[in-house]
């Protein structure tokens, strides 16, 4: 094991700016690959960055500069794809979200793929039964009768209601966290009534009994324990536990 | 090998690609191949807003929205298109509404708009409130809305295929569109989609420059496939530079802002706007502030140690305001700055941010093969086409606007073409060409590496091909690529595995890049002149006498198998407006 040692470095990026204090981290990683071996194991990188960088970029330095075949998925490098979702000392995050000085880099730092989905390669895992779960709530309008011409008409109030569920990236933080998915595969999990509720609240939309049948089946809200795990996870800071909580409250009064 | 049949297949799941597959799937056999999860998309990044003239909380109309789009593309818009653009935006909001989007309310429940760089009333007197927003995720909004109605047409994705080359095949002496060749990520299967007709959606090309808004992922697969198939590139040259990019990151922080009241400020915190553009201020087009805030810089009013930067300051808004209109790129500052907006000003500096050149296409998005003969068959929309309604600067919010227009219009068109016309005989070997790439990047054991060539070519770009340009810079840009394509002749990969073999995919992505980054350097050394994006410092006035054309590029393989890039021109298409001076 060791210590992250900070040593004063010449400037080194391109705008030529003042010196940047450079650390040297330990990044265990767990890696995957069928390919090369049915078992999965632990194997740490040292890498000498920045601690004001993002975990994705240690990731990048590591798969560009020590090792290429290291796999995780990644987009736009700023919490707004939803790629990147992996257990950074044991806590689900995104990667470009999570500034190395904020996990304590002084100690090895923990990466490993998001629990309870099948790993495919490292950090990559089988996101179809995700996609799927949200896809079964019916995630999209649903509305009867003639279109307007012009826009549907919604107050500010009304529009407001919903807006904290608009804000999901299916990025799975929450979903992977929660003990009940974990047990339990079956289970929609928290991305997928997030979602639901997206629509059930929202002033516009007509399917709300149609999408609270579907939550009120065995593996639906009802298996909610409320451990908090997913508003914890969530990187967007939606408030999952309570906006299924509000979905279980619609199914018991029918109102929403 | 496995061999699919679809009647359309469009490439990339962004929002045109998305908005293109919502029409197609109606009226055709249709597949979606795209390298990313849908909702993965960069369209998901865009925060500030999409344009429309609704008036509904001023008074505003399309021809208004048309003028402001030609006058802040330099009059190297299209104006046939422009015209087609600022009346079906009216709709396309529209639409986007019903399908469910949460777009914000005024008092009255309609939707909400604000002011955006560019765009204003009656001809550039002030600015107006045409932005149509989600707060600051509009982009993400439109993402999902799409994503959500293409589960609702039951829209058939291949997730994590990477598009990897075009099939076209002669028949009577016409190319036309034979289908595409994909690698899938998670087996390293390489694919063969026969289809009738094909869309590129596949987004911009931004990655070529190190301060960058865009992704990753945009590495202009789609421009570089359709370029080694000996189609042309038009207008590659215009790359607009957003003008506030977090400092050093990149990464975007609004023009919402400004609209919202922010105001940037140099070292002596002087709203140094008001001497560049008197009325538009802050809000001026995209190139003129981007360079507004370099003269600031070079003149040595930056701030900061170094002098590298400028401030945009929100501290004179209402935290509460902050909090109802600009959330992420607030939570960005404090993420990635550690800067509390409601009191510091934030570090910005310009950033790469999108590509108005691209895949020529006319406005049904249909692509050419030169300046009027039509590919049957193959379409583009998105930010990797140019149809071109952004000339030499797009406006803000006319992105989000573009790639729903025209990718409307491109699933529409590709589909009837689609089922008025049979499949085109697929090439013999019709994979061999991808094979054979895969194969020689997965085997080749030079000493080369990736991240080397990536970084060299982003930082002669950066220092090269941004902002101001020269005779100079650009020549050495140009030795510099030409000297990193022949290092990539020997790059080697370290996985040479099948299963999410991602090293490889960034290999043949940095291959992309450095086609289109001397595609780029090479037609601005040849445009002499300054016009919206592109700014020449030995040429700094635009003439329209020798320059009021795009640019159409040609990749030629010589007899000896020599590479050279042939530039040739396409006159622009004026309607009502005449070429004036620009200010804001
Ligand atoms: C940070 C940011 C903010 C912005 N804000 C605004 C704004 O407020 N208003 C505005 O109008 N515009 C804005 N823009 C611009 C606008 O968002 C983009 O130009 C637009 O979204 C591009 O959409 P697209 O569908 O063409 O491409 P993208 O959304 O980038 O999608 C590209 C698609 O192609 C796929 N793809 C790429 N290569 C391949 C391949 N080889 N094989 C298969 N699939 C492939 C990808 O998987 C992806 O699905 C912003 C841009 C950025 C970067
Ligand atoms: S890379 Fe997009 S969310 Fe992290």
């Amino acid at each position: 094991m060791s210590t992250a040692t900070l040593d004063k470095q010449e400037p080194k990026d391109a705008t030529g700016s003042a010196a940047v204090e450079l650390i040297t981290a330990t990044f265990r990683i767990r890696r995957f690959n069928p390919e090369v071996s049915a078992e999965a194991s632990w194997e740490d990188f040292q890498v000498e960055i920045d601690p004001k960088e993002r975990v994705l970029d240690a990731l990048h330095k590591i798969k560009w500069e020590l090792d290429g075949t290291l796999t995780f998925r990644r987009s736009c490098a700023h919490g707004i794809c939803g790629s990147d979702a992996m257990r950074i000392n044991g806590r689900n995050r995104l990667a470009c979200k999570t500034l190395i000085k904020d996990i304590s880099p002084e100690k090895p730092i923990t990466v490993e793929a998001i629990k309870g989905m099948t790993v495919l390669k490292d950090l990559v895992v089988d996101m179809e039964p995700f996609f799927q779960a949200y896809r079964d709530v019916m995630p999209f309008l649903i509305t009867s009768g003639n279109e307007p011409t012009r826009e549907r008409l919604q107050t500010a109030e009304d529009r407001e209601r919903f807006d904290d569920t608009t804000k999901c990236i299916l990025c799975a933080a929450c979903t992977s966290s929660c003990p009940v998915f974990w047990n339990d595969g079956q289970y929609f999990g928290p991305a997928a009534i997030v979602n639901a509720h997206r629509f059930i609240f929202d002033s516009r939309d007509e399917g709300g009994e149609q999408r609270l049948e579907i939550l009120n089946d065995k593996d639906g809200v009802w298996r909610c324990r409320t451990t908090f795990n997913c508003t914890d996870a969530c990187p967007r800071g939606i408030e999952v536990t309570k906006a299924i909580q509000e979905v279980k409250r619609a199914l018991i009064t029918r109102r929403f | 090998m496995k061999i699919h049949k679809y009647d359309t297949v469009i490439v990339g799941a962004g929002g045109a690609g998305m908005r293109a597959a919502i029409e197609s799937t109606k009226r055709s056999r249709t597949a979606v191949l795209t390298k990313l999860y849908p909702t993965r998309s960069h369209t998901g990044a865009a925060q500030g807003g999409m344009a429309a003239a609704l008036a509904n909380v001023e008074e505003d109309n399309w021809e208004w929205h048309t003028f402001d789009t030609i006058k802040g593309g330099d009059y190297l818009v299209d104006q046939d298109a422009a015209e087609i653009l600022a009346k079906e935006a009216i709709d396309s909001v529209l639409d986007l509404e019903k399908m469910g989007l949460p777009f914000n309310r005024t008092p009255d429940g309609t939707i909400d708009q604000r002011r955006f760089g560019g765009h204003s009333r009656n001809h550039g007197e002030a600015p107006v409130r045409r932005s149509c927003y989600a707060s600051d995720r509009t982009g993400h909004m439109i993402l999902q809305t799409l994503y959500q109605n293409c589960v609702k047409e039951g829209v058939e994705f291949y997730n994590e295929f990477y598009v990897l080359d075009l099939l076209l095949g002669e028949v009577d002496g016409v190319r036309k569109t034979a289908g595409v060749v994909a690698y899938e990520l998670a087996t390293g299967e390489i694919h063969v989609f026969q289809a009738k007709a094909v869309i590129f959606a596949s987004g911009g090309t931004g990655k070529f420059f190190k301060v960058s808004s865009n992704a990753h992922t945009l590495t202009g697969d789609g421009q570089a496939v359709a370029y080694r198939r000996g189609l042309p590139l038009e207008d590659m040259e215009f790359f607009q530079f957003h003008p506030t990019g977090i400092w050093r990151m990149g990464i975007l922080l609004t023009e919402g802002a400004r609209g919202e009241g922010g105001i940037l400020r140099n070292k002596d915190g002087e709203r140094f706007m008001e001497k560049y553009a008197p009325v538009m201020k802050d809000l001026a087009s995209r190139d003129v502030v981007s360079r507004s805030i370099y003269t600031e810089i070079r003149e040595g009013r930056g701030c900061g140690p170094d002098g590298d930067h400028v401030f945009l300051d929100l501290t004179h808004l209402p935290p509460e305001q902050l909090d109802a209109k600009l959330p992420d790129i607030t939570e960005f500052a404090r993420t990635y700055l550690g800067i509390e907006p409601y009191t510091d000003p934030i570090p910005i500096q310009p950033t790469a941010h999108y590509a108005m050149g691209g895949i020529p296409t006319n406005v049904l998005g249909e692509v050419l093969a030169d300046n009027t003969t039509v590919v049957p068959g193959l379409y583009a929309a998105g930010e990797v086409a140019c149809v071109s309604v952004h000339g030499a600067n797009r406006l803000g919010t006319n992105s989000l606007l573009d790639i729903n227009v025209f990718g409307r219009r491109a699933g529409i068109a590709a589909a009837e073409y689609a089922a008025k016309n049979d499949f085109v005989e697929l090439p013999e070997s019709p994979a061999a060409q991808v094979v054979g790439q895969v194969e020689r990047m997965r085997d080749n054991t030079g000493t080369e590496r990736v991240t080397e060539i990536r970084k060299a070519l982003q930082e002669t770009m950066d220092a090269n091909v941004m902002v101001f340009r020269t005779e100079q810079t650009l020549k050495t840009a140009v030795e510099t690529i030409a000297a990193l394509r022949e290092r990539y002749l020997h790059v080697s990969v370290q996985d040479k595995g099948k299963r999410f073999n991602t090293d490889l995919l960034e290999a043949i992505e940095l291959g992309n890049l450095l086609d289109l980054a001397e595609v780029t350097a090479v037609s601005a050394l040849a445009r002499k002149e300054s016009r919206g994006g592109h700014y020449r410092e030995d040429y700094p006035n635009r003439d329209d006498v020798n320059f009021m054309r795009h640019t159409m590029a040609y990749r030629e393989v010589g007899e000896d198998g020599v590479e050279s890039i042939r530039l040739d021109y396409k006159p622009v298409v004026t309607t009502r407006y005449q070429p004036m001076e620009r200010k804001y």
